[in-house]
């Protein structure tokens, strides 16, 4: 690490977190050491409950209850050379807010969440502003718009007067960083900034922090989960695991020669994902009928003036044991397009037609209550949320064993018989049956949700982001399950994301779809490697690469959606 | 939605760091009542009103005289206080269960009765002892109390007496049985109502909504204890006075079943849009087992809660409007009831007791089950902190 010479703004030593819980203290954070460096970014990484943000949030004593500092020192450089110990200061005395938002800035994962809603953009940054100088009202106006101005904002005289809710997530993440370098910070610390975001727009939030850093030379604490984002923004590397620090290299060093087992293995799933192409080797005959096909499917919501058009004359078709992705950003309309197919939603126009089991051809919008039932069996949706899609108030054995019961299938002992099998199928050990989903964490509520939909024996599945609530880690296990199960069941796939790596991994045919338009289909090999369409190319670019001497996001294409 | 699910990842570990590590066989109603014994005051209410609910069974046997048996020489007699040892004329104290009897003197000036208590002269007191007839829960015989005077006919007033010389004690417990279950009959209805009306209308959404919210805001608007006074003024009187108060009960939860209702609509909107209700209908589940088996269980422990809250505003309610002359009226025997006997200052002036004692018996009951209530409702969440 020859190019650092110069001090660090703020340092770390042997910082250790308690959460004091009633059967005695869980240490969140435990021993953890590193220096930030002004202009150097520092990435830290870890899977959920690895500690990393609560040590991001003790950097400015703002560690949710009942967390508390328990060791350990924060030294934070003062411009005049002074240090000061950040951990001995008192959360809730006034030294310590002369650090936070002023030589120490934050910006937090939900933007949305992060502004008050009823107040103006301008007035919460002009407030924020007037908290660490003595201007007046109409400088810290002044200020704002050139704050607005910089973090790439047009118009900055009228977008100062808006609420939050005219800004788009984009733009609101914008909004915060303007705000947490009101005050000219030397330490920026972003808590996943940009999970929430497209991947169009995280490309635009990342290369906005970069290029301000330069500017100001602050350094920056990058908390984030994706190795892809680490690869394109980091100098260091510090990699978490259950509170602890495991490895800590340059990023160069990191990714080409992981030391720990566990940074191997985080790395793997990464580059598993990224090698695409699980499934090359499936022989599926070509010529089969399409067992799903979709014709000119559209969906309307609102009234003739004021209305979206959320899915747009969509028509594909899906081959016997074949997968299709369909890749969007937000507001594309992929997971509407799922719905219709399902008639969660009622398409307002558009043809659904599914091949039976006798190879007669259903025209799934003109089916009856009943006949919609039989259809629901054979086409089955995995949800994005392993949490919310788990009734909390039945046994595992319940969950899976409710579409049987309720088809009129199976009961008894046979049905015991069955979820046995299912769990076995998803891999889980047959005596999790009587526990109820709270006792299982993300991936294994995933496989229970996969088990439930495979109860009756589906030929079609449709999985709506079914991995992107997961670690990576988790996320490759539940795709090798999905493909494992497709080749053991000829299950044909229909799988709805918004992340290409999966998709590339995943999927035999993509569709690209923005704002409800099918913009681009073909071969996910394809539409990964050599796109056509300038959308398409533009969002296959912005997508992190994990190779830091190959960053891929700095010469991405742009797409106007204006001049389209 | 990564914050989301590492609160929730977080929340395995802190369900599991506080209930320890069986809470992955646990169901909802063990979680529920692990959480609801952590809060003491709560569960010293459920006592309290567990002990409420003996006393109005056990009234008859609790209390040490009929309700109505009047000594007309002893209005507004004073409370009396046990003692237990009494000594004889060696001088020595042995155990005897006594209270003094009362020295009365006239007051010429203010033409009434005063009473002082006469050291010299105890009235002894038995425990199980032999007394006024009643029937145990209305069909067994007995004539045992728990505890009265040796001589039935000698005066034993721990709350003091009334205008007409009855024992406040005795008809405290008795107001007990009719203040703390008339109320039940209306929270019933009202459930009942509130639960179908509020569920339809959150279930369906559009045209059954629209008529089932109105129809909500008019009844709501209808002013109640004018609503009141018409109806005990339209009821017959040859009616019994508790019949009558049943009926008007009945009728006031017809009205009343509109909080809950919306409560209950709101629940169902917000179940109707998660993924594990999408997923029960693409299971191929029907409508009623969807309502039934995966929408209600979330509520239940809900409604608990509601209910526990609404039976002290039927408390309230019956006090109020028996004070004012027109919930129940006497010869029956409710808090309310008792309490307009302190209606006159002169009475409260002279006989303090008859406002302290049945009033702190509805403070009591009614926080008692405000406790409770709020105990209920955290404890229905178990997942929350």
């Amino acid at each position: 690490m020859s190019d650092q010479q110069t001090n660090p703004v703020i340092s770390i030593k042997n910082l250790s977190v308690d959460f004091a819980l009633r059967r005695g203290p869980f240490r969140a954070v435990s021993d953890v050491s590193f220096d930030l460096y002004p202009g150097k970014t520092l990435c830290l990484v870890g899977e959920s409950g690895s500690g990393k943000t609560v040590t991001g949030r003790a950097l400015m004593q703002i560690i949710s209850k009942p967390g508390v500092i328990v060791e350990g020192s924060i030294s934070l450089v003062k411009p005049d050379g002074a240090t000061v110990d950040i951990a001995q200061l008192d959360p809730r005395g006034k030294e310590i807010r002369e650090f936070r938002g002023g030589d120490i800035a934050m910006i937090f994962q939900e933007p949305m969440s992060s502004m008050s809603p009823v107040h103006t953009i301008g007035s919460q940054i002009i407030e924020a502003i007037l908290q660490h100088s003595k201007m007046s009202k109409a400088e810290a106006r002044t200020r704002t718009i050139e704050l607005l101005a910089s973090v790439d904002i047009s118009e900055p005289e009228l977008a100062i007067d808006r609420y939050p809710f005219e800004y788009s997530g984009g733009m609101l993440q914008r909004a915060m960083i303007a705000m947490a370098l009101s005050a000219e910070p030397r330490i920026l610390i972003a808590d996943e900034p940009t999970t929430a975001l497209d991947v169009t727009t995280q490309a635009e939030i990342l290369d906005l922090v970069k290029r301000l850093q330069v500017e100001h030379g602050m350094a920056v604490l990058l908390i984030t989960h994706d190795m892809g984002i680490v690869a394109e923004v980091a100098d260091e590397v510090v990699v978490m695991r259950h509170g602890k620090i495991v490895e800590h290299r340059s990023v160069d060093d990191m990714f080409h020669d992981p030391q720990h087992a566990y940074t191997k293995q985080l790395l793997a799933s990464t580059m598993k994902l990224e090698a695409g192409a699980a499934n090359a080797a499936k022989a599926v005959d070509d010529k089969a009928k399409p067992i799903l096909s979709v014709r000119n499917l559209s969906k309307f919501y609102g009234t003739e003036k004021n209305g979206v058009q959320a899915v747009d004359d969509v028509s594909f078709d899906l081959l016997p044991g074949k997968t299709l992705g369909i890749v969007g950003e937000s507001g594309s309309g992929k997971t509407t397009l799922g719905r219709l197919i399902l008639r969660i939603v009622e398409p307002t126009t558009g043809a659904v037609s599914y091949r039976d089991r006798d190879g007669q051809d259903v025209d799934v919008i003109g089916l009856n209550k009943k006949r919609l039932r039989d259809f629901h069996a054979d086409v089955r949706l995995i949800f994005q949320d392993p949490y919310a899609s788990l009734n909390p108030r039945m046994t595992v054995r319940e969950i899976i064993g409710d579409p049987l019961l309720v088809n009129g299938r199976l009961r008894g002992e046979a049905l015991k018989d069955k979820v046995t099998e299912l769990l076995d199928l998803v891999g889980l050990e047959p005596e999790v049956m009587e526990r109820y989903p709270h006792a299982f964490s993300g991936g294994q509520r995933q496989r229970i949700g996969i088990a439930r939909a495979l109860s009756l024996e589906p030929r079609v599945i449709i999985a709506d982001e079914a991995t992107s609530a997961l670690d990576v880690s988790i996320r490759s296990q539940i795709l090798d399950l999905l493909l494992d199960l497709q080749k053991r069941l000829n299950l044909s796939f229909v799988f709805i994301s918004h992340d290409i790596s999966v998709v590339r991994y995943f999927c035999d045919d993509v569709l690209v779809m923005h704002y409800g338009k099918l913009v681009e289909s073909g071969t996910a090999e394809q539409i990964c490697t050599d796109p056509q369409q300038a959308y398409t190319k533009s969002l296959i670019s912005a997508v992190p690469n994990p190779d830091p001497r190959n960053k891929r996001m700095m010469h991405r294409t742009r797409f106007d959606v204006t001049a389209n | 939605m990564s914050e989301q699910i590492q609160n929730q990842e977080g929340e395995v570990s802190a369900l599991v760091s506080t209930y320890g590590h069986d809470v992955e066989t646990l169901g909802h109603w063990r979680l529920m009542w692990m959480k609801f014994l952590r809060q003491k005051l709560a569960v010293a209410s459920g006592i309290v009103i567990i002990l409420l609910y003996m006393v109005a069974l056990f009234a008859d046997f609790l209390a040490p005289f009929d309700p109505q048996k009047a000594v007309p020489k002893l209005t507004y007699a004073p409370p009396q206080s046990i003692h237990f040892f009494v000594e004889d004329e060696n001088g020595e104290s042995h155990f005897q269960l006594h209270v003094n009897a009362y020295k009365v003197t006239i007051d010429k000036a203010a033409l009434r009765r005063v009473f002082t208590i006469d050291e010299d002269k105890i009235i002894p007191l038995k425990l199980f002892v032999e007394g006024a007839d009643y029937k145990l829960f209305g069909f067994i015989p007995s004539n045992i109390h728990l505890i009265g005077p040796a001589n039935p006919n000698d005066p034993f007033f721990l709350l003091g007496a009334d205008r007409i010389g009855r024992d406040g004690f005795s008809r405290v417990l008795h107001g007990t049985r009719v203040s703390m279950s008339i109320g039940l009959i209306g929270v019933a209805v009202a459930l009942f109502l509130g639960m179908l009306l509020g569920g339809l209308s959150g279930y369906y959404g559009g045209v059954t909504d629209m008529v089932i919210q109105r129809a909500i805001e008019v009844l709501s608007s209808i002013p109640t204890i004018p609503l009141w006074m018409g109806l005990a003024a339209a009821i017959p009187l040859t009616w019994s006075p508790l019949h009558v108060y049943f009926i008007i009960t009945l009728i006031v939860s017809l009205l009343g079943w509109t909080s809950l209702a919306r409560e209950v609509r709101g629940r169902f909107m917000a179940l109707k849009t998660d993924a594990f209700v999408t997923s029960a209908i693409l299971d191929g589940s029907s409508e009623l087992r969807v309502i039934f088996r995966h929408m209600m269980p979330s509520l239940t422990s809900h409604i608990i809660a509601t209910l526990t809250l609404a039976i002290p505003a039927m408390i309230i309610a019956e006090t109020s409007l028996s004070f004012l002359g027109i919930g129940l009226k006497p010869p029956v025997v409710s808090w309310g009831v008792l309490l307009q006997d302190s209606q006159n200052v002169r009475a409260v002036a002279q006989a303090p007791w008859l406002l302290a004692w049945p009033g702190g018996a509805i403070v009591l009951a009614v926080l008692a089950f405000n406790f409770l209530g709020d105990g209920l409702r955290d404890a229905a969440d178990p997942y929350s902190h």
